[in-house]
């Protein structure tokens, strides 16, 4: 508003003009914060009382819907609260594009611990035997045998 | 978006001024931010490529599932969850703040910058409760043949896969007597220690149901050694977040911004707290929820 002519450097020329909308915009992202994090603890909620029964594909999908629903959150944060929406085009890419390494990164060593996984799986039966889960209760009576001293 | 009109008609390379119009300072806590969000992204992947190398790994909703004066009620999620919560609405006070300051208005920024301070201390008080909660735990776990009473710690992981029953039963025989009086107590509440105490070995052990005990091997250490370090790690960043909003209190309080004529500084202070607030949205994620 009027007050808003700070001098911060003779460089920056243009001043955003906070109005009342953002202490509105804040308020909504708060709301919208909120809110996301309220589905997330449901859906993780429903992970914890197993309502989604064993199906482990349907639990990967829950779990993939709060990652979404996480990035949004992260989307909310940066965008209004450290408000980079509004700086300059230029600005933003220089932040946003050195970040798309993450997808690189994430998809490399996820893939890498896994395929550790299963090499492992198939060269080493004693790291196979031992931390195989077992699938149930029920079924653990049926092989008492199965001890954990590794005897083989 | 309403401000894209006005600075497309800005030549903004054409000289003698920032071409991304924002100050020195403020340009380079952006750039700090990035680089420390791949620190944080490394630590997060290193731990999601070690949890996608194993067979098994333990439930978050077993090992987080206290609340500070519910006993041992199972309580998934509900701790972290006002964690969270706290961590959001000291947010919102840090963006009023920086809001106060775009209008010059130095007891808004005070009284914003306040509760900021109260939140982050209250979320490293939970964090303390948290971490004590489970470095003092007790649970009973199968190791090398004996059952033996162990707490989540950086190496110690005692959330493995339930043990077998048959080897449950033959560890009791050889489990001190110290730890089958724990044992009993769990789940006889009635009996005093001194009565425990004065019961034979095989009397304390006849106490116990094995199928009830739900006795457990050992989990994957990495465990405790990924969610101490990372929690630890964020915790850390919090902790420094409250200095600086203390320092950027008693500056403002000292009207050192008046004198400038700009709250800029709150503004980068500002940044580095929403980025902690931003960190535990994905830590939160990685250890609690998925």
């Amino acid at each position: 508003m009027e007050q808003h002519h700070q001098t911060i450097s003779p460089e920056v020329t243009f001043h955003h003009a906070p109005s009342d909308d953002t202490v509105k915009r804040i308020w909504k992202t708060t709301w919208v914060l909120s809110g996301i994090t309220l589905v997330e603890l449901a859906l993780g909620f429903g992970i914890a009382k197993s309502w989604y029964g064993d199906s482990s594909g349907l639990i990967l999908a829950v779990k993939g819907v709060i990652c979404i629903l996480s990035l949004a959150k992260a989307f909310y944060i940066v965008s209004i609260f450290m408000h980079l929406g509004d700086e300059i085009r230029n600005m933003i890419m220089t932040i946003v594009v050195p970040l798309l390494l993450f997808v690189w990164f994430i998809t490399a060593f996820i893939w890498d611990g896994n395929s550790y996984k299963n090499l492992r799986n198939k060269y080493d039966p004693y790291f196979k035997e031992t931390t195989m889960p077992v699938k149930h209760k029920e079924e653990k009576k049926e092989v008492p045998a199965e001890n954990k001293s590794g005897k083989e | 978006m309403a401000t894209t009109a006005t600075t497309h008609q800005t030549k903004w390379w054409s000289g003698g001024k920032s071409p991304f119009n924002l100050e020195y300072g403020k340009l380079m806590m952006w750039y700090f931010l990035m680089s420390d969000a791949f620190t944080f992204g490394a630590f997060l992947i290193s731990y999601g490529s070690i949890r996608f190398s194993q067979n098994y790994w333990p439930d978050a909703n077993h090992v987080f599932n206290a609340f500070p004066g519910a006993g041992h009620a199972d309580l998934p999620l509900a701790f972290v969850s006002i964690m969270t919560f706290i961590l959001i609405i000291s947010s919102v006070t840090m963006v009023l703040a920086v809001h106060a300051g775009h209008h010059m208005d130095r007891k808004g920024v005070m009284k914003y910058l306040l509760w900021t301070i109260i939140g982050g201390l209250a979320f490293l008080g939970c964090q303390a409760w948290e971490w004590t909660h489970l470095l003092t735990g007790e649970h009973a776990a199968l190791v090398d043949g004996t059952i033996k009473l162990l707490p989540q710690t950086p190496s110690i992981n005692p959330w493995g896969q339930f043990a077998d029953h048959a080897a449950v039963a033959e560890a009791l025989q050889h489990t001190p007597k110290e730890t089958l009086i724990s044992l009993v107590h769990e789940h006889h509440h009635d009996l005093t220690h001194s009565q425990l105490a004065a019961m034979s070995q095989t009397d304390l052990i006849g106490q116990l149901d094995v199928a009830s005990m739900h006795v457990r091997n050992q989990g994957p250490p990495a465990f405790g050694s990924y969610f101490f370090g990372i929690t630890g790690f964020h915790g850390f960043h919090v902790f420094s977040g409250v200095v600086i909003n203390i320092i950027m209190l008693i500056m403002t309080y000292k009207g050192v911004f008046d004198h400038r004529g700009h709250y800029l500084m709150i503004e980068k202070a500002g940044l580095y707290w929403h980025f902690v607030d931003l960190v535990w949205v994905f830590v939160f994620l990685c250890f609690y929820l998925i």
